[in-house]
C-alpha cells in the first residue's frame, strides 16, 4: 500500500526532531512533574534505590523555608520595576530615534549594542562601575584605591559617595543597581520592535493630526501609542517573562553568591533558587527545584494570562 | 472665503547629492479662489496638484510666494493655525477610535477660548455626521464601515471644526465606479450646503468637469488653463488641454493650412480664414462630425459602435495621431456599415488648430463662438 509507506517515511523524517524533543523536552517535563510530586526527592537517594512516596511535601517545603520567597520576592519586586520602566523608555527612545534624520543610525547602532553583547561581561563592567575596591568604611590606614567611575561622577557634582554592590551596602541600593542594569540591558530589543513598528506607521495619520493641531504629547499619546499597542502589549508579555527568568544579571553583577558578600543570597531568583537545589549549594535537592520550577511556570502562566486579559480590552484592533 | 495663490512655487531639492536635479512641483502659480466655490485641480500623476493642495493646507511650505485666505497672509502659518480641512486620498482615519471619536478628535484639540464643552462637542460632532449622513454609524470602527462610508466619515471629520477651507486629495479614487458617481454627487451637495470653499485635486478629467465650479488644469507644475469646465471644454488654450479634457477623447491629426483653408492630408476640410499658412495640428471633438456624403473629409470605415441614442464611428486616417478616428454622430444617420470610406462635414466650433511646435492654439477670426474668452494662465504654452 503506498498510503502506509508514506505514513512510515513520514515518521522517519520526522524522527530526528521527534527524537531530541522526547529526550529534551518532554521527557523532562515529565521528570520534573514526577520529582516534584516525590517527597523529599534527590538525584544522590534516587541513585541509592530509595523509593519514594507522592505527596505535596516538596511544594510544602518550598514554601516554608525563607530562600524561596525571598527569590519570589527579589524576582516580583525585579520584574515590577523593570519592565514598566524600561518599556516607556524604550517608547521614548524609539519616539524620538525615528523622529530624528541625521546620526539616527549611529545612534540606532550604540542602542542596539547591549543586545550582542555577553549579559555577564556587561555585568563585569557594571560591577566595576559602582565597586569600590579597597574598604569603604575606610578606617584611617586602610587605602580606598577607587570608588568606582559612578561614585567618582556623585563626588564630583559634591554629593557622598554610597555604597552601591560592596558588603556592607543596603538592600535598596543592589536593587538600584539591578534595576539601572536590566533596564539597560532590555531596552535594545524593545526599541528595535518599536522602532520597526513606528516606521510602518503610516504618516498620513500625523498628516492628519497636524492639521487638526494635535500637540505632540497628544499625538503620542492619543495616535502613537494606540498604533503601537499590539506591539507594546507584545514587548510587556515577553518583558514580564523574561523578567520571572531573571537570574544572569544577578550573577553578572554580585556572582554567584546572588549578594554583596556578607549577605549571600540577599539578591537570589526563582531561577538562582532552582539552581541552587539542582546542582548548587545545597544538592540533592532535586524534589524542592522541580516543586520551584512548577510554582516559576504556574506564575508566568498566570501574569501571561492577566496581560493577555488587560490587552484584549487596551489593545486596539 | 476666498483663497489666492500669488506666484506660487514650490522646488524639491534633489533626492542624492551626486546629481544636482532639482525638481520643480509648482510652478509659478497664481490663482483667487472665489469664495463658497468648488475648485477642481486636474492633471495626469505628478502635475503638482497635490503639492499645490498641500501647500494650501501648510503641510508643505511654498519655496517662493504667498497664500491668503481673504485678507490674512498665510503662507507662514502652521497648519492648524490656518483652519483648514484636509480628506486624504486614503482617509487617514484613525483605526482605533470610533466614528465618533474620529469626529471628536479635531474638537478636543481646540485649546483656550475656543475650547468647547462636551455636549457642545458631541453637538457638533453629531452635526457633521449627519450632514454627510453617517449617524447611525457613530460607534463603529474604521475597519467595520464601507469605502464610501470611511470617506463620508473623513469628511466629518475634516468639517467638524469648520474650515475657512476644505482640501480634498483624491477622494474618490479610492472608490469603485458607482459609488464614485454618488460620492462626487454628495461631495457637491455638501459643498452647496455649507457653501466652504473647496478645493479638491483628481486626475479624472469627468469627475473634475462634472462638480467643479471652475478647474485648473496642471502640466509639470505649471497651470495651463483655469475656466469654467465648459469653457475649458470649449476652448482649450493647446494641445494638452484638448487632449486632457474629453471622453471620448479628442481626435488629433497632423494638418496644412494653405490659402485660408485647412487640409488634413489630401482633403480640405474647413475654411480658416485669416491663419497663416503653416503645418498644424488640429484637433476634432467626437461630436464634432457630421456624416455627409458631400463632405471633405475622408475617412476609411473600420466600425460602427451603437449606443442606442448615438452610433460611435471607429474609421482611420493616415493623418490622425490617435490610432483609430472616433466620432461621435446621431443614430438617425443612416451609414453603410459595409462601405469602405465615410466622409464628414465638421462643425467649425468643434475643430481646434495648434501650433506645431508650441502646440499653442490658433485662434481663428471669424468663429465668434471661438472668441469667448477664456481666463489663460500666465506662463502656460
Amino acid at each position: 500500500m503506498v498510503e502506509s509507506k508514506q505514513h512510515w517515511k513520514a515518521w522517519l523524517y520526522l524522527s530526528p526532531a521527534i527524537i531530541l524533543l522526547l529526550v529534551f523536552t518532554v521527557y523532562p517535563i515529565v521528570n520534573t512533574l514526577y520529582m516534584a510530586f516525590a517527597n523529599g526527592y534527590g538525584m544522590m537517594s534516587a541513585a541509592g534505590g530509595q523509593k519514594f512516596e507522592f505527596g505535596i511535601e516538596n511544594f510544602k517545603k518550598v514554601l516554608e523555608w525563607g530562600g524561596f520567597l525571598t527569590a519570589m520576592k527579589n524576582t516580583l519586586l525585579l520584574c515590577i520595576l523593570t519592565v514598566p520602566i524600561s518599556t516607556i523608555l524604550a517608547l521614548l527612545i524609539a519616539v524620538i530615534l525615528n523622529s530624528i534624520g541625521p546620526l539616527r543610525r549611529v545612534l540606532q547602532t550604540i542602542y542596539f549594542l547591549p543586545y550582542v553583547t555577553n549579559s555577564i561581561a556587561i555585568g563585569m563592567v557594571f560591577a566595576a562601575m559602582f565597586n569600590i575596591t579597597g574598604s569603604f568604611i575606610g578606617t584611617e590606614n586602610e587605602i580606598v584605591y577607587t570608588s568606582g567611575i559612578i561614585n567618582n561622577i556623585i563626588e564630583f557634582f559634591g554629593g557622598t559617595k554610597v555604597n552601591w554592590i560592596n558588603p556592607g551596602s543596603s538592600y535598596w541600593a543592589n536593587i538600584f543597581v539591578l534595576v539601572i542594569y536590566i533596564v539597560w540591558n532590555a531596552l535594545p530589543f524593545k526599541i528595535l520592535i518599536l522602532l520597526g513598528g513606528l516606521q510602518s506607521v503610516n504618516k498620513q495619520y500625523y498628516d492628519a493630526a497636524k492639521i487638526d493641531g494635535t500637540g505632540k504629547f497628544r499625538t503620542l499619546t492619543r495616535i502613537t501609542v494606540p498604533l503601537l499597542s499590539p506591539l507594546i502589549a507584545y514587548i510587556v508579555i515577553t518583558g514580564f517573562i523574561g523578567g520571572f527568568k531573571e537570574y544572569s544579571n544577578v550573577v553578572g553583577i554580585f556572582g554567584e553568591s546572588m549578594g554583596p558578600a556578607a549577605d549571600p543570597g540577599r539578591l537570589n531568583t526563582m531561577v538562582g533558587y532552582i539552581y541552587d537545589n539542582v546542582a548548587g549549594k545545597l544538592p540533592n535537592n532535586q524534589g524542592k527545584a522541580a516543586a520551584a520550577a512548577l510554582i516559576l511556570f504556574v506564575i508566568i502562566l498566570a501574569v501571561t494570562l492577566i496581560n493577555l486579559w488587560v490587552s484584549k480590552k487596551k489593545v486596539h484592533y | 472665503m476666498k483663497v489666492v495663490l500669488q506666484n506660487i512655487t514650490k522646488i524639491f531639492p534633489s533626492r542624492n547629492k551626486k546629481s544636482n536635479e532639482e525638481v520643480v512641483a509648482v510652478n509659478d502659480f497664481t490663482f483667487e479662489i472665489p469664495d463658497g466655490k468648488l475648485i477642481g485641480l486636474l492633471g495626469p500623476s505628478g502635475c503638482g496638484k497635490s503639492t499645490t493642495l498641500y501647500m494650501i493646507s501648510g503641510l508643505l511650505a511654498p519655496t517662493s510666494g504667498q497664500i491668503f485666505f481673504g485678507e490674512d497672509d498665510v503662507t507662514q502659518l502652521t497648519p492648524e493655525n490656518r483652519g483648514v480641512g484636509l480628506v486624504f486620498q486614503n482617509y487617514a482615519l484613525y483605526p482605533h477610535m470610533t466614528v465618533k471619536q474620529n469626529i471628536l478628535f479635531p474638537l478636543q484639540n481646540f485649546k483656550g477660548e475656543a475650547k468647547l464643552s462636551k455636549e457642545e462637542m458631541l453637538e457638533r460632532a453629531f452635526q457633521a455626521a449627519k450632514l454627510v449622513q453617517i449617524d447611525e454609524l457613530l460607534e463603529r470602527k474604521p475597519n467595520e464601515l464601507s469605502g464610501g462610508q470611511q470617506q463620508r466619515v473623513a469628511i466629518a471629520r475634516a468639517l467638524v471644526k469648520m474650515p475657512r477651507v476644505l482640501l480634498l486629495d483624491e477622494p474618490l479614487s479610492n472608490l469603485d465606479a458607482r459609488l464614485r458617481l454618488q460620492t462626487r454627487e454628495e461631495i457637491r451637495r455638501i459643498q452647496r450646503e455649507t457653501k466652504i470653499t473647496t478645493v479638491f485635486v483628481t486626475h479624472d478629467q469627468e469627475e473634475a468637469m462634472s462638480i467643479s465650479d471652475m478647474i485648473v488644469v496642471m502640466k509639470l507644475g505649471v497651470v495651463q488653463q483655469i475656466g469654467q469646465p465648459q469653457e475649458v471644454y470649449d476652448n482649450p488654450c493647446n494641445l494638452f488641454v484638448a487632449k486632457f479634457l474629453g471622453t471620448p477623447p479628442i481626435n488629433v491629426f497632423t494638418g496644412t493650412v494653405k490659402g485660408g483653408k485647412l487640409y488634413i492630408g489630401e482633403d480640405a476640410v474647413m475654411d480658416v480664414n485669416g491663419v497663416e499658412d503653416q503645418e498644424v495640428y488640429v484637433g476634432i471633438r467626437p461630436e464634432g462630425f457630421i456624416v455627409d456624403a458631400k463632405g471633405g473629409f475622408k475617412c476609411k470605415l473600420s466600425n460602427l459602435e451603437v449606443m442606442g441614442r448615438d452610433v460611435s464611428v471607429v474609421s482611420y486616417n493616415d493623418a490622425s495621431l490617435n490610432p483609430v478616428v472616433r466620432s461621435i454622430v446621431d443614430a438617425d444617420n443612416k451609414i453603410d456599415r459595409d462601405s469602405e470610406f465615410i466622409t464628414f462635414a465638421l462643425k467649425p466650433h468643434k475643430v481646434f488648430l495648434f501650433n506645431k511646435e508650441t502646440e499653442a492654439r490658433i485662434y481663428l477670426e471669424n468663429k465668434s463662438e471661438n472668441k469667448k474668452e477664456t481666463k489663460k494662465a500666465k506662463g502656460g504654452k
